[in-house]
């Protein structure tokens, strides 16, 4: 067990094993992931309401630093970042010089990290490193993160996880993993802490931390149970790949479209979404050029052009596209859905659509499935 | 994958708006008949472009390019001696191992002749441990023709029937689109492999054509075209359903491609 202070501790720990260690906290009406110094930075005493297309920030009773479901940050932003240079080229008299290779930077250490999002990278890992072609920026992020884990002591209102298997509980992919039990008579938090892995021991054998009594076991698996019983959606997974796949003129698609605005945030929050594009430009004297890749979305125009035009120009097509990728042939390519129940993308919408309400909607009339 | 430094060695203009390009580099570049590589054109951007060379020669990389765009326009206009990157190869090749025993029909339309260059090379190379060889390829005007003294030596190993949609005065050849040129192709579709490139619309209706002949959709293949960025299956663009036509394809039997494409907009 710890103790408020052990979580300052915790921290202290990371930054001298020289991690950059990235938490939860607070900035311009959201809990966010950034670089952070202290636990003192973490979002105390804050939730956030989160529904279909609304994100509140609202004051607890309590001092918990854990009392939120997810926000719009994801472990994608440390390992996979909106954009970053793959290669710089230079012009030389035989011809050109190409400089790649990964820039070296300090590891990572993410504190916070939710079940689902341990289930998001695990499904980044497969797509960016488990074909025959890996990630190699990825990859060297990666193989350095350390992450502390936090089981989910409140389901958001957008959450489903437990539809899609990947929590409120954390199960494996971390190095350390808290459950935060909180003093009901003085809201004050205390850690359930265990190690996952050695380097999660090592750094545990640091703190000064008791060993749990029977009851505060029981307690921190009661705060899971209870967080299973509150989620806010559900999604049901039965024959999912044929409601999707099978049914590519269902009149919901066009439906959906009419609502969509094809702003791209459902695929920019979206922990597992690692779509991107590769810009070239060069420099004004035209002797040096660079490559950067950024996050791209299958909702522009843009991604599926071919000379002559965009290969799904209709909103339901990308609407179509994103959906059946997510929830079907994403199994189809990585032996796993894409989706982790996370619900970022059904608060982040700006007209609220929730794909938990449009898979609903699908298996209703109109459809052959 | 970082590119590869290459340099032009020679530059042939092959048509008003395409030029062929060989290209040398460190080490050769072995390849397989319809494979693809990223060419990167200096500070302007990198695309997808077949190999048009010999598979036996993979000390001269080849390329046909057509200027319709700034990273294909940038590629057109290199001059001998200057510099491109090159990663590769990458995708799916044209079954000419699968297809030894059998007669090969080539529909080639417009450029897709480019990619199905090294095939035909490949073909006629090893000539006996194939049946009949028939290619039949469709271009716009007689000025749109590539490789056009090519196909008179190819005519000395297999049956070549050219048309094309709009003829000019002197034009010999036939006049209309690549699927009327089938009927005349001398191969047993009962034992035939189809190797279709081209246009999209144009590779739909030649298909629609062959398997009226009888030819069996796993044997009637196309080389598809999306959007490409990393040629690799990271970036997400060339997704076609659940194929990703950077590396399951792009050359994929119509078996696989029948109900993907018959999905308006995938
Ligand atoms: C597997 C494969 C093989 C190809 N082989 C050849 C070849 O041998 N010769 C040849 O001339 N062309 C070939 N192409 C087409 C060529 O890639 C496009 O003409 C080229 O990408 C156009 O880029 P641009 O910047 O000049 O044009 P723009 O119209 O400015 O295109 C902008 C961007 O869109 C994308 N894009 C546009 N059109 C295509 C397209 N048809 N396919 C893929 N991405 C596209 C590219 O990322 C391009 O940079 C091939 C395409 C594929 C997918
Ligand atoms: S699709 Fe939506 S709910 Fe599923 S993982 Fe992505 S953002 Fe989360
Ligand atoms: S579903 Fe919502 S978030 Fe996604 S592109 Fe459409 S409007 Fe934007
Ligand atoms: S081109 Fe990037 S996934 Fe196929």
């Amino acid at each position: 067990m710890l103790t408020e202070d052990g979580l300052e501790a915790l921290v202290g720990a990371l930054l001298r094993r020289g991690y950059r260690v990235i938490g939860p906290t607070v900035r311009e009406g959201a809990i966010v992931l950034d670089e952070i110094s202290s636990a003192a930075e973490l979002p105390v005493g804050w939730t956030a309401e989160q529904e279909a297309g609304s994100y509140r920030l609202r004051r607890r009773a309590d001092r918990a630093r854990f009392g939120w479901a997810v926000g719009p940050h994801s472990a994608k932003r440390l390992l996979f970042p909106p954009s970053e240079r793959l290669l710089s080229v230079r012009r030389s008299r035989g011809g050109l010089v190409v400089h790649g290779g990964v820039a070296q930077m300090p590891p990572q250490a993410l504190l916070g990290a939710r079940p689902c999002d341990l289930a998001a990278i695990a499904v980044q890992d497969r797509v960016l490193l488990g074909g025959a072609w890996a990630d190699p920026a990825y990859q060297a992020r990666r193989e350095r993160l350390f992450v502390v884990a936090v089981n989910c002591g409140e389901a958001g209102g957008t959450c489903f996880c437990v539809s899609m298997g990947t929590g409120p509980a954390a199960t494996a992919g971390f190095d350390l993993v808290l459950t935060e039990l909180i003093d009901p008579d003085r809201g004050q938090p205390s850690y359930l802490i265990r190690a996952g892995t050695p380097a999660g021991q090592e750094v545990l054998a640091e703190l000064a931390g008791r060993a749990a009594t029977p009851a505060e076991v029981e307690a921190a698996a009661e705060v899971v149970a209870r967080t299973a019983q509150s989620m806010g959606r559900r999604l049901d997974t039965a024959g999912l790949h044929q409601v999707l796949t099978g049914q590519p003129e269902h009149p919901r698609w066009q439906e959906v479209a009419t609502r969509c605005l094809t702003c791209a945030n459902c695929t920019l929050v979206c922990p597992t979404c690692f779509c991107h594009t590769v810009e070239d430009t060069s420099d004004l004297s035209g002797e040096h050029a660079e490559r950067w890749r950024r996050w791209d979305s299958c909702f522009t125009l843009d991604f599926s052009y071919v000379h002559g035009g965009s290969v799904r120009p209709s909103v339901r097509a990308r609407y179509r596209q994103w959906l059946t990728h997510k929830l079907a042939t994403w199994i189809d390519q990585f032996g796993t859905s894409g989706c982790v129940g996370c619900g970022r993308c059904i608060t982040w919408c700006p007209v609220g659509i929730d794909i938990t309400e449009e898979v609903r909607a699908l298996r209703g009339p109109g459809g052959s499935a | 994958m970082q590119p590869r430094p290459f340099v032009v060695r020679a530059r042939r203009r092959e048509l008003a708006d395409t030029v062929t390009l060989e290209l040398t580099g460190d080490a050769p570049l072995p390849f397989s008949p319809g494979q693809f590589n990223m060419l990167y054109a200096f500070g302007v951007g990198e695309i997808a472009i077949s190999i048009s060379g010999d598979p036996a020669q993979p000390e001269v990389l080849r390329h046909t390019v057509r200027a319709v765009g700034r990273v294909s326009e940038a590629l057109c206009g290199l001059r001998r001696g200057e510099g491109v990157g090159v990663r590769g190869p990458y995708g799916t090749p044209w079954p000419v191992a699968e297809a030894e025993g059998l007669d090969v029909l080539v529909v080639a339309g417009g450029l897709g002749l480019a990619p199905l260059r090294p095939a035909i090379l490949h073909l006629i190379r090893h000539r006996q441990r194939y049946g009949h060889l028939v290619m039949c390829y469709g271009a716009r005007t007689p000025a749109d023709v590539l490789y056009q003294r090519e196909l008179a030596r190819w005519q000395r190993a297999m049956q070549v029937e050219v048309t094309v949609d709009s003829p000019v005065s002197g034009w010999q050849g036939s006049v209309g689109v690549v699927t009327a040129l089938l009927p005349r192709a001398a191969v047993d579709p009962a034992r035939a492999v189809a190797m279709v490139c081209g246009p999209e619309i144009m590779m739909r209706f030649v298909t629609r054509d062959l398997l009226r002949m009888g030819l069996p959709p796993e044997r009637i293949y196309l080389s598809m075209e999306r959007n490409m960025k990393c040629a690799i299956g990271l970036c997400g663009h060339c997704q076609l359903g659940p194929a990703f036509l950077c590396k399951d394809g792009p050359v994929l039997p119509w078996s696989r491609l029948a109900p993907l494409l018959s999905v308006r907009e995938l």
